[in-house]
């Protein structure tokens, strides 16, 4: 047993030797801190994120230190962790949820010094920009083979939250493959959760016994992926490749590549060009891309996917081209005009095919 | 030979030492796990316990975040003494959060000074109704408490969905689910200029006094002492335990409900779908941290504090996962039980001897030195 007087002084000395060696860490290299919201082994949105953090790693080299905090829940501790990296000599904090919007803003005021970063978010202000990625044109595609490889014509959906961003995603889907198969219905279970893999599972296990052939989701981890493998179904990867989890099974995956974007800005916080902005992009700016198409999937739904793909880098080809009915049967996209930003930003309804309500 | 002998009574100097214990044995065992991870042990040890608080910005994130562990702790203790168990003060905070938050929403944008009252009444009351259910079923029905708490905590998780996704939703939010955030009137004050400490640690250790006053010197806590002892004592002694029940009930959920209100009008400012990150049940190992003990309760929720601003410290500067916290919490608790033991046995060296005490039905445990 140590006594109480020794173990006190080594906490002293502790203390002081900690204190200084935070002092003398000279800033020769500038820093860039991520906040996560899923650990990175999440194989799907963090993990995403987290490469296109090492991607800065590798191309800056001993230029810049990356940092991440990783499992952030989204209430009063992500502003405690956004301070601290910004306190600990971080110029750049990218903050890759939705629920870090307001601790992001509050936090970017008090250090009008460093750039934050926010992802999908809405709010920006000098130091705060935000960036998301147009994952609804990833849908579009798969939606279009996913409306060719159906058999029971039944698509199954596992979502998360029903905001704006995944009724989106839903839409889109839906559009697509009906736009190849009238005959196709969408089935959906919300789990409210981003991660969780055990509910994830149950939930693409519930919609395989209701008939679903094509699972599908907007959650982070591969176990709907896994469960499509077990039960010989179709799967569709999300965020990242995720065929190792699902070699049979996945039809390809909507990949969330971030790579560039991080790079850039990076880059534009070393230059000292760095400015507030909000970017959304998509198969043009290389933040969307398509994981390689199963093996399985015959040629002419290959091409016509790439087709579909071709045409919304190119802009001839628009998810969410009118005419576009809501689930009323009202017209809310008039014929020969797309949807814009901001009625996709916002969207909070279903399109015409998809069965249910929205929950509340 | 090690063998554990069975106390004639409890040892009260082993109830306070066994917490101290498990935190050395936690910081040992840390410093294995961090050199077989390849890490200097005593730096990690240092970044993760001591660096956290070498400024005031850290001490005042240390109090902000002990705030709602702490409240939850002491309300539980009460109960927990009676052997009332109520493992839903989670849902209790969710509810609480909602009902104080509800009165900021209510009222957006009026300056009195009778809001920030008004919030925190609510809040209590909030938990209050939370919990009256479980008190009611249990003495009306007998139904366990442990089960109808716990359910109920994800009802009033989905109340909390419902809301954000439905009729307090942001109007300029873009549909995403969150509600306005509150004006400043409802916002709970900062006692720190520069940091994010605000007037509700002051509540909390107004909280401690109260309940200590309550716990030791009010026939209130020496019937729930009694209760929680000796039932049987209790009722001839006329104390009824149905009035326990309720009273160890409202207590707990009012001090979640209030730490829930404290919340969303403190740190958060609003009201988003996730309030908590499950602080209801880490209070449940912080009050037997503190062995159910106010004063106990507010170093043990400090303690589990440090472990969540360690866990981030270890990751910004040491890029260890934050798994790494999980596993401090897990091994405190676990180190706690285990050392625990000692309460009511003693280690002995040697042959076992005739039988100590009298009340010694069950024969001394004999274990092999690796057990220890």
């Amino acid at each position: 047993m140590i006594s109480k007087r020794v173990f006190l002084g080594a906490l002293l000395s502790a203390v002081m030797v900690v204190g200084a060696s935070a002092g003398q860490a000279a800033e020769k290299k500038i820093k860039v801190g991520f906040v996560y919201v899923g650990p990175i082994g999440d194989h799907g949105w963090s993990y995403q994120h987290n490469v296109g953090r090492l991607a800065i790693a590798r191309t800056f080299g001993d230029q810049v230190k990356t940092t991440y905090v990783e499992s952030v829940p989204e209430g009063a501790d992500a502003a405690r962790v956004i301070t601290k990296l910004a306190r600990t000599g971080h110029k750049l904090i990218f903050t890759t949820s939705f629920g870090y919007m307001n601790p992001t803003l509050k936090v970017a005021k008090r250090f009008p010094k460093v750039k934050f970063e926010h992802a999908t978010g809405f709010k920006r202000s000098k130091n705060l920009s935000t960036y998301s990625a147009r994952f609804y044109e990833g849908r579009h595609v798969v939606g279009l083979i996913a409306g060719k490889m159906t058999k029971s014509n039944i698509l199954g959906y596992v979502a998360s939250f029903p905001i704006p961003e995944v009724i989106r995603g839903i839409n889109a889907t839906i559009i697509a493959a009906r736009s190849v198969n009238p005959k196709v219905k969408i089935k959906i279970v919300w789990v409210s959760s981003w991660f969780d893999p055990g509910k994830e599972a149950d939930a693409a296990k519930a919609l395989i016994a209701q008939g679903a052939d094509i699972i599908m989701q907007h959650t982070d981890s591969p176990a709907p992926l896994q469960q499509a493998q077990k039960n010989k179904v179709w799967a569709v990867g999300q965020a990242s490749d995720m065929v190792s989890f699902g070699p049979k099974a996945q039809l390809t995956a909507i990949i969330d590549n971030w790579n560039a974007y991080y790079i850039q800005r990076t880059k534009a916080v070393l230059d000292g060009t760095w400015k507030s902005q909000d970017v959304w992009g998509g198969f043009k700016s290389g933040m969307v891309t398509m994981a390689p198409y199963n093996k399985a999937i015959p040629a002419d739904v290959v091409a016509m996917a790439e087709k579909a793909k071709e045409g919304i880098f190119n802009g001839t080809v628009h998810p969410f081209a009118g005419p576009i009915k809501n689930q009323a049967g009202k017209i809310v996209v008039p014929a020969g005009k797309n949807a814009d930003d901001g009625m996709l930003a916002g969207m909070n309804f279903y399109v015409e095919g998809v069965d249910g309500s929205i929950p509340k | 030979m090690l063998r554990l002998e069975l106390r004639g009574e409890m040892s009260r100097s082993m109830i306070y030492w066994s917490p101290i214990y498990a935190v050395i044995l936690t910081f040992i065992a840390g410093m294995i796990m961090f050199a077989i991870l390849g890490v200097d042990p005593v730096a990690a040890i240092l970044t993760f316990f001591i660096e956290p608080l070498n400024s005031m910005d850290g001490v005042a994130e240390l109090f902000v975040k002990a705030t709602p562990l702490v409240l939850i702790a002491i309300g539980l203790s009460f109960g927990f003494q009676a052997n009332v168990w109520n493992i839903g003060a989670e849902g209790q905070l969710t509810i609480g959060a909602l009902a104080g938050g509800s009165v900021a929403l209510l009222f957006f944008n009026v300056d009195s000074p009778l809001l920030m009252p008004g919030m925190i009444i609510a809040g209590i009351l909030g938990g209050m109704a939370w919990a009256a259910i479980p008190a009611f079923l249990k003495t009306k029905y007998g139904t366990n408490e442990i089960l109808t708490s716990l359910m109920l905590t994800y009802v009033g998780l989905l109340v909390l969905s419902y809301l954000i996704h439905g009729p307090w939703k942001d109007p300029e939010g873009q549909n995403f689910p969150e509600s306005r955030l509150f004006h400043d009137a409802a916002i709970i004050p900062i006692i720190l200029e520069e940091t994010r400490l605000h007037f509700g640690w002051i509540i909390t250790l107004f909280g401690v006094a109260v309940a200590w006053v309550v716990m030791t010197r009010h026939m209130i806590g020496f019937q729930i002492r009694v209760i929680g002892m000796a039932p049987m004592a209790a009722s001839f002694a006329g104390f009824k335990e149905k009035h326990i029940i309720w009273l160890t009930l409202m207590i707990s959920g009012g001090a979640a409900g209030l730490a829930g209100m404290i919340e969303v009008s403190g740190p958060i400012g609003q009201i988003v779908p996730v309030i908590s990150p499950g602080y209801g049940f880490t209070a449940i190992i912080v009050a037997f941290l503190g062995r159910l003990h106010p004063v106990g309760c507010l170093f043990a929720g400090l303690l589990m504090a440090l472990t969540y601003l360690g866990g981030d410290n270890a990751q910004i500067e040491m890029n260890l996962p934050n798994a790494v916290t999980g596993v401090f919490q897990g091994m405190l608790l676990f180190f706690l039980l285990a050392s625990d033991v000692l309460v009511r046995y003693r280690i002995r060296f040697g042959k076992a001897t005739a039988l100590v005490a009298p009340a010694a039905a069950t024969p001394p445990m004999a274990i092999d030195e690796e057990g220890v």
